[in-house]
């Protein structure tokens, strides 16, 4: 071994022994395969995002830099698109799901058990449909001849156009009907760790209803939520199958997130090279997303 | 220390190594059959609810495997929106493994698969094929590409003009000859009847992405090239950019949509809207006046989507006028679709003699029938049976010499999108006409590089 740099606060590492070479040999087969499967779509990704393939006019195609990052960060088009993604998945899931499933958990812990089932079983069921299905019931619903203007006109009251007027409201609202269940099962489970002891000690104290939930309740789970905001913001940030079936991004790209606009420059425009620098682009969005959570987590620990 | 445990454990491990790595080339290998010599896959679009198409192939499947005992014809319909049918083509060809042998092209596409090295040139072909000499000329170089090379058989061609409900317009005051002289013409009957007609579609003309060529070529050209404006420059060998008649053809299209003359914007952004239209609501006898092309009746027939005998009886039809009347006083565009083999195709011999029997005579003239084209062969538009076939077949048949055929060259599919683009974003208020024009120039430029000419007189 090479001589020890002092001061780096670690040991160096020991070489690894022969023997446990050996150890992980076994697992050459599952490394090749992942390579295989995985890296190498991976890696074509990301060099497909440096060129200018076409899917058509053009054969060959070649290495172009950061032109196509370029273009996307001056193009008005992206900077929509880039912002109807962060309002949809602020709007659908780090405010709707996440509060309403949350909320949906609080009021079942003391509910009775008959109507925690019932819930649950709504819920769930929204959860376990297709997006697609799912897109053309809010399709249904809202549309212009849907069971929403049928109900309101039956009143009295005037008909509403959201699918048009407000393409990414009516999208978000059903990601919110759609996905609320995962948040609430996640803090359904995290609630039920919660010792009731500290909530009673708590009461004793006098502490409020409110100032007990907030107080102690949800600091008590807030690994849980950190956890869970950052898998519904993954979730929703690459929602692609219920926009596309309740709006294909229109009209005139009013709900076209990322991945809509990445699949219509890769596919309808023909520009594979574009949209998948556009893929690149939420794939870092999601990795910042990511770290503030992590960064967050790291933080409520250390202050506990 | 190296015992035999060790040398055990080495050899345990080199098995396992190689166990796995079977696996994965095993894995790597399998999935696909092998091409199979004496099967033709072929690939063609399935236009909604409408199985004249299929029901020709399979008519010409069983005659062929019949007359090649042995051979296998595999059709592979995509049934799919206007948008997708080229996209879910495309990828097909793009790789040996998924691609077909004999697929079925848009003459708007064909150029920019060529130039993406989808297609093989069928020259040496068409050399031993004596029935070439019956296609007309113009049809001819739909499927020719700029090297000179053939790459497609056309199958057949089409006009557009402007189809009206006789019944509707009588209601409006308006006569059972309806002609418009012009744009104003046409904006004046579609105000008579909204004002007189409720419950109608007054003047259906197509615009929007969702509807992919539909919009571009039924909508935005129609009008267009009814500008003396047009979207290339032959001469030149260049797009135009900031022509005066772009910017009206856009302007006619909001002053359609935003007084309610058309369709709603919600209803033209639905996903094959056009089928719709052709299939539901015009035998409901729902929209009056529609910018149409010469097969719409092709959806009425026996075998079309809506069988509708009384059409014949109810429609009338007549050309669509250019801007202010200005000589030849009626404009078309045509298109038509060609029979092409993918240059990954593992069987190009045996699907180039399928569509030889697919494009001679007899089978030309059953197609031109049924799925109401125009014939592009000489021997079938001189067939009696042809004309006699749908009373419409005539008068679409004498708009070919005035008709227009679309700048298909590479970059036509993108710069078609961005019309699309354009159209849509006046029907929905997001740009005014001369704002939508400003975009498209900007995007034209991006796609055609220095192939781009201002327009004079702008």
């Amino acid at each position: 071994m090479s001589t020890l740099t002092a001061g780096t606060g670690r040991g160096a590492r020991r070489a690894p022994a022969p023997a446990s070479l050996l150890r992980g040999l076994p697992l050459a087969p599952a490394v090749v395969l992942l390579v295989l499967f995985l890296g190498y779509p991976v890696v074509y990704c990301i060099w497909t995002a440096f060129t200018d393939m076409k899917l058509t006019g053009a054969s060959g195609y070649e290495f172009v830099g950061f032109d196509n990052f370029t273009r996307a960060f001056t193009s008005a088009e992206f900077h929509q698109s880039a912002l109807l993604t962060v309002a949809f998945t602020v709007m659908s899931a780090i405010i709707g799901q996440n509060v309403l499933g949350m909320v949906l958990a609080l009021l079942m812990r003391s509910g009775h058990r008959v109507v925690r089932a019932i819930v649950s079983a709504i819920v769930i069921g929204a959860w376990v449909l297709p997006e697609v299905v799912a897109g053309y019931l809010w399709t249904a619903l809202l549309g212009d001849g849907g069971s929403l203007n049928g109900l309101l006109t039956a009143v009295g009251l005037p008909a509403q156009n959201w699918l048009f007027t407000a393409p990414i409201l009516a999208v978000s609202i059903a990601n919110i009907w759609r996905g609320t269940a995962f948040s609430m099962l996640v803090y359904s489970a995290a609630l039920s760790e919660v010792p009731k002891e500290i909530e009673e000690a708590a009461r004793v104290d006098g502490a409020g209803t409110w100032r007990r939930l907030f107080s102690v309740t949800l600091p008590m789970v807030r690994r849980s939520i950190a956890t869970n905001l950052m898998l519904i913001t993954l979730q929703t940030l690459s929602v692609f199958g219920l926009i596309w079936t309740m709006t294909r991004g229109g009209p005139s790209n009013q709900s076209a997130t990322l991945p809509i606009y990445a699949y219509q420059q890769a596919f309808q425009f023909g520009d594979l090279g574009y949209g998948t620098a556009l893929a690149l682009v939420l794939l870092l969005i999601g990795g910042v997303f990511s770290l503030v959570y992590l960064r967050a987590l790291r933080l409520g620990e250390s202050m506990s | 220390m190296l015992g035999t445990s060790a040398g055990q454990r080495w050899r345990r491990a080199g098995a396992l190594a190689a166990a796995g790595l079977m696996a994965v080339t095993l894995a790597a290998c399998g999935g696909g059959d092998e091409a199979d010599a004496s099967t033709v896959t072929v690939t063609f679009r399935q236009f909604g609810d409408d199985h004249v198409q299929e029901n020709f192939l399979k008519a010409a499947k069983a005659e062929f495997e019949q007359a090649r005992p042995g051979t296998t014809i595999d059709l592979q319909p995509i049934i799919a929106s206007n948008d997708d049918y080229p996209t879910k083509l495309q990828l097909q060809m793009r790789s040996p493994r998924t691609s077909p042998d004999l697929v079925y092209e848009d003459t708007f596409l064909i150029n920019s698969d060529i130039e993406a090295g989808y297609l093989r040139p069928l020259d040496d072909y068409i050399a031993a094929w004596p029935d070439w000499t019956n296609f007309e000329d113009t049809a001819k170089n739909a499927g020719r590409a700029l090297d000179g090379k053939t790459y497609g058989i056309p199958t057949g061609t089409d006009t557009r003009g402007v189809w009206f409900n006789k019944e509707i317009l009588a209601k409006a005051g308006l006569p059972a000859d309806w002609q418009p002289a012009n744009w104003n013409d046409l904006l004046t009957a579609a105000r008579t009847i909204k004002a007189t007609v409720p419950g109608v579609i007054p003047l259906s003309i197509y615009a929007g992405a969702t509807l992919g060529e539909a919009s571009s070529m039924q909508g935005f050209e129609m009008l267009l090239y009814g500008t003396g404006d047009t979207l290339y420059d032959h001469g030149a060998q260049k797009w135009v950019v900031g022509s005066q008649g772009f910017r009206d053809a856009l302007q006619f299209i909001q002053t359609v949509y935003s007084e309610g003359l058309g369709a709603t914007p919600q209803q033209v952004l639905t996903t094959d809207w056009n089928n719709t239209v052709g299939q539901e609501q015009i035998p409901q006898g729902k929209v009056a006046i529609a910018v149409e092309g010469s097969w719409l009746s092709n959806k009425w027939g026996e075998g079309g989507a809506n069988p509708w005998p009384q059409w014949s009886t109810v429609m009338g039809w007549t050309a669509m006028p250019t801007q202010n009347g200005q000589a030849p006083g009626k404009v078309s565009m045509s298109g038509g679709w060609t029979w092409a083999i993918p240059q990954n195709a593992d069987n190009p011999d045996l699907a180039w003699e399928f569509s030889k029997m697919l494009n001679d005579k007899a089978h030309q003239l059953k197609f031109a029938i049924d799925e109401v084209q125009i014939p592009v062969r000489k021997d079938v538009a001189a067939d009696p049976t042809y004309a006699a076939a749908n009373p419409s077949n005539e008068f679409f048949a004498s708009l070919v010499p005035i008709t227009t055929y679309r700048p298909a060259y590479a970059q036509y599919p993108r710069v078609s999108k961005e019309i699309q683009v354009a159209s849509e974003s006046v029907i929905t208020g997001n740009a005014d006409a001369a704002g939508a024009a400003q975009r498209y120039d900007d995007q034209v430029r991006a796609i055609a590089g220095d192939a781009v000419i201002v327009a004079s007189g702008s």
